[in-house]
């Protein structure tokens, strides 16, 4: 019968067939896509990511040096471990205790400042430990440890104040390293917290945005994270300092004498475009169309010095 | 990695709280699963229901769920501004274990089904023939089909264990809350922390070895 000739045929040309399309994927995924000589890879903080601000910037970067840019958002510590074993070309990061000690080890070079936004303490409307309008970020830590450790509200008025909680990011991030500082400099040590009103979550900033808007909790934010998700939150500024307490971001450039490897040229162009008039132009206005404010701010007048 | 050992050894309570977590979680998540997934897959395997071709390609398709669209769903249904947000349930065990369970559901459902079909015709036959019922004939085949339902339950114990996508988004990563094994590895991992990432690796292997070589022994002693 020939049709069952040609099934048998079918059959047994079947699995080759298979197993040689199978293999020419293999073979297209190892030698298909490389990185381009022109590419940079960008190791940058998720805050930084997931504020859009990138979309915009490397595009313009782009189209006028013809540089591509791999971006590689994770942690700042991430960042830079990836930096210091020369899987990045270049930083865009916001610790700067452990930036110059990126530096100093000599993993880095031509750290610059870019931009910065600032810390406050965001927490729910009714404010249960009353720090509303506080000028100190540390004497207001410290009123809310008091009031979460009394229970004392701190306001005046009658009925049983709501629990006052606080969410630390507990993840080293700039952000939370700038929180130990804060509760340093008001005297106390987060270790010896009650775990029921101090929580670390260990995540981002979004995330513990979030959760700090479920629990009706205190937090300390970076003001471009928190403007961009206001809209989904349940929380208010409650103390910004005077004068504001900086969350500085820098970029730095991988050693090239330390490894050999990277693409310097390219980092060093893209350092250049972050720091230009043009480049400064767009991260300025960035965001003020869609959340009716800047979301990142650079220091006034121009090119500010090193730290 | 040494630093991870050297915790699990000198029996740190925080990592002991993180390992036991992790096996709650997912132990639970799999054991609410069995109750609801087991008798699931064996009726679709056993009764001509109509539709029942249809909902077993369903269930083969949410094995493949996306462990961070579970976490989205059931963070949406228990937000402060979802459906269940009173219960105020999210960033909590619990939560996890809803998260958890709907990926483990369908893989228990779905494999427990291929495996009472495998069994079915001639056991189901030969029982009739020496005269049980209907259901005893049923119960039988589930029997016979105990080894391919613990493999089910394995191996929806090993996605649960293993996804860090659901819990993270539902649970928070709260440290001495609701910090499992997968999450501490990001935390860790995002921190650069890359020695004690694998270190806790290499615990969460170990844990998912313990388990499976008890359950392996429990079901061939059976």
């Amino acid at each position: 019968m020939a049709g069952g000739e040609l099934g048998t045929r079918v059959q047994r040309w079947f699995l080759p067939a298979v197993a040689l399309g199978l293999a020419v994927l293999l073979g297209l995924t190892l030698v298909g896509p490389r990185r381009g000589r022109s590419e940079v890879i960008l190791a940058t903080t998720t805050s930084v990511d997931d504020s859009g601000l990138l979309d915009v910037v490397i595009p313009a970067f782009t189209a006028g040096s013809g540089i591509a840019v791999r971006v590689v958002a994770v942690g700042t510590g991430q960042a830079l471990a990836y930096a210091r074993r020369g899987d990045a070309d270049v930083v865009l990061v916001h610790a700067p205790e452990a930036e110059l000690e990126f530096v100093a080890q000599g993993h880095g070079v031509e750290r610059r400042p870019v931009m910065y936004n600032e810390f406050v303490l965001v927490g729910p409307a009714a404010d249960p430990a009353g720090v509303r309008g506080l000028k100190s970020l540390a004497g207001a830590l410290e009123r809310l440890a008091a009031a979460a450790a009394g229970g004392a509200s701190g306001r005046a008025g009658g009925g049983p104040a709501p629990p006052v909680r606080f969410v630390s990011r507990g993840d080293r991030s700039g952000t939370h390293l700038a929180e130990l500082d804060l509760w340093r400099a008001a005297g106390l040590d987060p270790a010896g917290f009650d775990r029921a009103w101090y929580l670390e979550v260990g995540a981002g900033m979004a995330e513990t945005l979030t959760l700090a808007s479920e629990r009706g909790a205190y937090t300390l934010a970076d003001t471009s994270t928190f403007v961009a998700w206001r809209s989904r939150l349940a929380l208010e500024v409650l103390v910004a300092q005077e004068p504001p307490l900086k969350n500085p971001y820098h970029v730095i450039a991988v050693n090239p004498a330390r490894h050999p490897r990277v693409n310097h040229a390219g980092a060093l162009a893209l350092i250049e475009f972050l720091t230009s008039e043009r480049g400064r132009a767009i991260i300025r206005e960035f965001g003020r169309e869609r959340y009716g404010e800047p979301i990142f701010r650079l220091e006034a007048g121009g090119q500010v010095g090193p730290p | 990695m040494t630093e991870a050992l050297r915790l699990l050894v000198s029996l740190d309570p925080e990592l002991w709280g993180i390992v036991l977590l992790s096996l709650g979680v997912s132990g639970t998540a799999v054991l609410l699963s069995a109750l609801l997934g087991v008798p699931a897959g064996a009726a679709l395997a056993l009764w001509e229901v109509p539709g029942a071709a249809w909902v077993a390609r369903f269930t083969y398709t949410l094995m493949g769920l996306p462990p961070i669209l579970a976490g989205l769903v059931v963070f949406l249904v228990l937000s402060a501004r979802g459906p269940l947000g009173h219960l105020q349930l999210l960033f909590t065990p619990t939560a996890m274990v809803l998260a958890q369970t709907l990926l483990v559901l369908p893989i228990v459902t779905g494999l427990t089904l291929a495996g009472v079909r495998s069994k079915d015709r001639a056991i189901r036959e030969l029982a009739l023939s020496l005269g049980a019922t209907q259901w005893q004939a049923a119960w039988r085949v589930v029997l016979e089909a105990r080894r391919a339902i613990g493999a089910a339950l394995m191996a929806g114990f090993g996605r649960a264990i293993a996804e860090v996508g659901a819990v993270m988004l539902v649970g928070g990563n709260v440290r001495g809350h609701t910090r499992v094994m997968t999450t501490a590895i990001l935390l860790e991992t995002r921190q650069g922390n890359f020695e004690v990432a694998i270190g806790l690796g290499l615990v969460l292997l170990a844990v998912a070895f313990a388990v499976n070589a008890a359950f392996y022994r429990w079901q061939e002693g059976a």
